[in-house]
């Protein structure tokens, strides 16, 4: 079947803010939002605005219905079995955070061995320091070669330890390599651990089938996608999230309250504590409807051909280094440096230029450290991003380095 | 905060800073300095540190070292400058619009700290001496 291609020009009117003549390259941090997802929770507010799960007036039914029917749409967005499997967060890291409390708690023990990479942002190597030094466990990180991509060797081995977990990305956030995370997941589950591959940066850009994946937990956030901040996604096979105990306790989760004790809602409102981000939800409801309209099989391979431009475009730059691996093998993520030259000194200079770039270590300080580096500049990209915004980059470097030469 | 006119805008990294940048003054190291403090910015990488030498609660002599960007080693130079000679008394008392208005140019929110790291040495470094006076 051959693959779609996206009408970029197009696309670019459904964002209003690029009327403002930036060059937007820090997706990876947070994406634009089109008017479809704007409107959708802007027609929330004015007109259905109410509470969900308790009203019975017809707005407060709406609102219900919208918010359930986005579930729907993220079920079926990554091929899970069912809703039930699919628990609305604040977005990642609270869905990592999650599983470390509500199923770390419970099944990490003293002396257990904890998986991770090199590769990971903070947000899924915090939890699990803080969980390892509760329970006495401990964490071991797979380690890159010298091309940015994870020693298979090294995970190998470390599977032979027998880890009870093992947490890893789909695609670095820093440096944009995309990991053979099929295949390092059915290797985890053979060696018998519960396995969580963090999808902040996968589940925006190519698609993602959680089932074909065969890991036990997905996370991902909507703001990465198109939708607002504030509503993410946990996935988790249904029997280990019917075996969890609550996260947060209070509001939506509970099905009764007596003095005695309290039992708790069915999946997935067992997680859904307090109440809920309505709109930021249903925001996320209409870029996954929006994400799904482009095929994600188009929206990879119009990254690809812009991520192929730039490092073409960048290696010719003297003086600048690349992280990380080739195009094919990467997300929409080029990590780089320029001799002589500060990635905030250099994030300055851009932003004169309406060019929007990050400048920092990328909440991944052990692969900066890693890489013997402080912080490097990233320009990412997405749907709306054109050839010329990549020119406009490679303009402001060598602005840049005219200025520090 | 201090003045700035769109001219000092366009400035930016332009003479002045990259000046500092490029030339930093009074950068190396003292030898047995009677102050020595480094700071650094986990968040970008910038380090800075100082060596001052006290005579008769005099800034007889200082060095900075430090890597990091243009502003946050710029600052540091200034600096120097400013504080060779003076009285640690009166150093003590530099404040953050001092420095500000010294670098003379925009500094946007998220550079507040590249720009102030020499500051937070000189402030750290100058109480710490005054803890071991026993004053």
């Amino acid at each position: 079947m051959a693959i779609r291609t996206l009408d970029v020009a197009a696309i670019r009117k459904d964002f209003p803010i690029f009327e403002t003549g930036i060059a937007y390259l820090d997706s990876a941090n947070t994406s634009q939002r089109p008017k479809q997802v704007t409107g959708a929770m802007m027609e929330y507010f004015e007109t259905y605005n109410s509470n969900i799960h308790r009203a019975a007036y017809r707005i407060a039914e709406e609102a219900t219905v919208h918010y359930e029917a986005a579930r729907e749409k993220v079920r079926a967005f990554i091929n899970a079995a069912s809703t039930k499997e699919i628990v609305y967060t604040r977005g990642t890291t609270e869905a990592i955070n999650l599983v470390a409390y509500s199923w770390g708690r419970k099944h990490i023990k003293s002396g257990d061995l904890i998986v991770l990479t090199i590769l990971e942002h903070h947000s899924n190597i915090v939890p699990w320091q803080i969980l390892a030094a509760e329970k006495g466990a401990h964490i071991e990180y797979v380690d890159i070669d010298e091309k940015g991509e994870l020693r298979q060797d090294q995970f190998a081995d470390l599977l032979r330890r027998g880890p009870k977990l093992v947490a890893f990305n789909l695609v670095s956030n820093a440096m944009g390599t995309i990991n053979p995370a099929r295949e390092m997941v059915a290797a985890a589950k053979k060696a018998g651990a519960t396995v969580l591959v963090d999808g902040a940066q996968s589940t925006p850009h190519q698609p993602v089938d959680v089932r074909a994946l065969g890991c036990d937990f997905y996370a991902f956030s909507g703001h990465k996608m198109l939708g607002p901040t504030g509503a993410g996604i946990l996935y988790g096979r249904r029997e280990l999230l019917e075996a969890m105990d609550p996260f947060m306790a209070g509001g939506d989760m509970i099905r009764t309250v007596r003095i005695e004790g309290t039992t708790y809602h069915d999946l997935p409102w067992k997680f859904e504590a307090g109440t809920q981000a309505i709109a930021e939800v249903i925001g996320l409801g209409a870029a996954v409807d929006y994400l799904s309209g482009l095929g994600m099989d188009a929206v990879r391979a119009h990254e690809l051909e812009i991520t192929e431009y730039a490092y073409e475009a960048m290696s010719e730059v003297d003086g600048l280094t690349v992280y990380g691996p080739p195009p094919s093998r990467r997300a929409g993520v080029i990590s780089f440096s320029l001799d002589g030259i500060h990635p905030h000194d250099l994030a300055t200079i851009a932003d004169r230029d309406q060019v929007c770039l990050r400048a920092g270590h990328h909440c991944a300080m052990p692969l900066m450290t890693r890489l013997g580096l402080a912080a490097t500049a990233r320009a990412s990209i997405y749907v709306y991003t054109l050839k010329s915004d990549v020119d406009r980059l490679v303009s402001s470097i060598t602005e840049a380095q005219r200025i520090f030469a | 905060m201090p003045e700035l006119s769109t001219a000092a805008d366009d400035q930016f990294y332009r003479e002045y800073i990259l000046d500092h940048f490029k030339n930093p003054r009074n950068y190396g190291r003292l030898e047995s300095p009677d102050i020595s403090h480094e700071e650094d910015n986990p968040l970008c990488g910038d380090v800075v540190g100082m060596d001052f030498r006290v005579k008769d609660g005099v800034i007889e002599d200082i060095r900075f070292h430090g890597r990091g960007c243009a502003i946050s080693q710029a600052s540091a130079s200034l600096l120097t400058e400013r504080l060779k000679g003076l009285p640690l008394e009166q150093a003590k008392k530099i404040s953050k619009d001092d420095v500000l208005g010294e670098l003379g140019i925009e500094i946007s929110p998220a550079r507040i700290k590249c720009a102030l790291l020499s500051l937070k040495v000189l402030k750290v470094g100058a109480y710490g001496l005054a803890d071991e006076d026993g004053e």
